[in-house]
């Protein structure tokens, strides 16, 4: 088996604690700039949506503002965002290299996106239920909860699918800043030494999790549609 | 009940200003169900959203069960359209709930354990005669079932008003009949003041007591049904009340010059419309035996409104010349409207 595996990557068999390693990072940035993605970017695409005009709590200002910071942060390029953000990474994580410095620009990478994804998942909400919720006496702040984010779960957990996968994408650049992580291991040996099974391994295993994430979407997506 | 002052509600549509009810006053009473018949635009939809304050009137003042809504800060409006059903054309089910968890949704906050809530659901989707459905999703239900649960839910918290923003307008004829009887079943059962929202008359005609007709964001007519459909005193109203006759048929027959419409030289086409509360008496038999005038009934079409008889016949007299005549002016002494619609007594 040893043998067998050698023959196919000898590469990947060789550098296999740092390739793990590489996994691993992937693996924690994700997690870490996707869950507070996924609360900063729930929260403004909430404020989007109640602060719009004609929303429940239409607020002009509001709404302005965030959807010119949103359009502008969506305008720079990860690579260049990457770099911009450092004093603010230093400031926030106390670095700004490493997994640890990786979050912060992740996070500005990723919660612009996102904020629209779940703009346009409770957009898709009908406004009769929110009439319908005004009707019954429902405060702001029920509508919310009870009926955009419960109604739009199906939806919340598409744009949750693509933007995950747009975030694993993003990680690859990460090593930019010594991150580490799959796209830094195969940027490294891959591509800068020739090791072309590096460079293969290292999609089948992106391609593994991407496969994952849009499963486990899939799931959640199934089981919230009626 | 429910007393509008002088409701002005305009709407901007860019730089164009849209006035969707202009200076409208009406009072509901207690336990009635009225009903406010236009047509789209007419601003109807506006208005009754002014009753819950969906829409915030411009100007104008309502009053709900002797409260100024309009004064209310926004936790005692909340507090007091629990107080106000409303079910709506479109139903408004939340999808990613079952049948139970929509009629329960108002009910959070009521102060209910989980055991009462569940009991209270049961017995309003027992009332609307839909408690078998009570876990089914509302994609899996049809119109008239969803508007039987959407009614469920707007009684949730007892309302005192339930208002019906055009709630059979989406439904077939037959399931807007059903949907009509159940909500009049609530008016006597519970004795809710009901407002209903509507373009057709038949509507109208089936359960309102009062009716008021609106057109371009003003009311124009307005009282009880039956003196409504009796003595309409506008052109608007005139047509809503003819969709629901087929009296004004024998006007397109004699264009197409149908046979049955062919008049013999002598013979007279009238139409006679009952307006008094008096259709009991046999008249056409009374007329067509006492003058010696024969009848020949084309169409009829007389319903029951409020439990007095309404509507009218087209027929065909034929007889003496004089013996018309006196037939005719009979029937007028007994408060029926008689339009004479062809003659063939001159044109021979």
């Amino acid at each position: 088996m040893q043998e067998f595996l050698y023959s196919i990557m000898p590469n990947v068999i060789d550098k296999l604690d740092d390739f793990l390693e590489a996994i691993g990072d992937t693996l924690l940035m994700v997690a870490w700039s996707g869950a507070i993605s996924f609360v900063l970017g729930m929260i403004f695409g909430v404020l989007l949506i109640v602060t719009r005009p004609g929303g429940i709590m239409q607020n002009r200002v509001l709404y302005q503002v965030l959807d010119k910071l949103i359009n502008f942060f969506r305008s720079i390029p990860f690579i260049i965002l990457l770099t911009a953000v450092m004093p603010l990474s230093r400031l926030i994580m106390g670095t700004a290299i490493y997994v640890r410095g990786a979050i912060v620009p992740l996070v500005f990478g990723t919660v612009p996106f996102f904020s629209r994804q779940i703009e346009s998942a409770l957009a898709e909400t009908d406004s009769g239920l929110v009439e319908a919720a005004l009707s019954m006496g429902s405060s702001p702040i029920e509508i919310i909860f009870r009926v955009y984010l419960r109604e739009s779960v199906a939806a919340i957990a598409r744009g949750t699918t693509i933007t995950a996968i747009s975030l694993l994408g993003l990680t690859a650049m990460a090593g930019a800043v010594g991150a580490g992580g799959l796209g830094d291991f195969a940027i490294r040996y891959g591509h800068d030494r020739n090791m072309t099974d590096v460079t293969y391994v290292t999609v089948v295993v992106l391609v593994i999790m991407v496969a994952v994430i849009q499963l486990i979407g899939n799931l959640v997506i199934k089981k919230n549609s009626h | 009940m429910i007393v509008l002052e002088h409701i002005v509600k305009d709407f901007w549509t860019g730089e164009k200003q849209v006035h969707a009810v202009q200076d409208v006053s009406l009072t509901i009473e207690q336990g009635e169900i009225f009903g406010i018949i236009g047509f789209s635009g007419a601003g109807k939809s506006t208005l009754v959203r002014c009753i819950n304050l969906l829409e915030r009137p411009t100007s104008g003042k309502v009053t709900v069960d002797g409260r100024d809504m309009t004064a209310l800060s926004p936790k005692e409006l909340r507090q007091a359209r629990k107080g106000i059903g409303m079910i709506f054309q479109h139903f408004n089910l939340m999808p990613s709930r079952t049948v139970a968890d929509n009629v329960a949704y108002p009910l959070r906050g009521s102060g209910l354990t989980k055991a009462q809530m569940r009991e209270k659901v049961s017995r309003l989707l027992a009332l609307v005669d839909i408690e078998d459905k009570a876990s089914a999703y509302p994609r899996q239900l049809s119109g008239g079932q969803r508007q039987r649960v959407a009614i469920a839910r707007a009684l949730a918290n007892d309302p005192k008003v339930l208002l019906c923003d055009e709630a059979t307008s989406a439904l077939d004829p037959q399931t807007t009949k059903e949907v009509l009887h159940l909500i009049r079943k609530l008016n006597e059962e519970l004795g809710i003041t009901v407002v209903i929202i509507t373009h057709e008359m038949a509507v109208i005609k089936e359960i309102c007591h009062r009716v008021a007709v609106m057109e371009q964001g003003r009311l124009i007519e307005s009282g009880d049904v039956f003196s409504i459909f009796a003595n309409p005193k506008e052109e608007l109203t005139r047509s809503f009340i003819q969709t629901t006759s087929n009296l004004q048929k024998i006007n397109e027959l004699i264009a197409e010059k149908a046979q049955i419409a062919e008049l013999h030289p002598g013979q007279l086409i009238v139409r006679l419309s009952y307006i008094q509360r008096n259709t009991s008496e046999p008249l056409i038999s009374t007329a067509s035996r006492k003058y010696n005038v024969d009848f020949n009934i084309i169409f009829a079409d007389v319903e029951i409104i409020q439990n007095a008889p309404i509507g009218g016949t087209v027929a065909i007299l034929s007889g003496q010349r004089e013996n018309i005549t006196a037939a005719v002016e009979y029937l007028i002494e007994k408060d029926v409207e008689v339009e004479v619609i062809k003659d063939a007594r001159v044109s021979v």
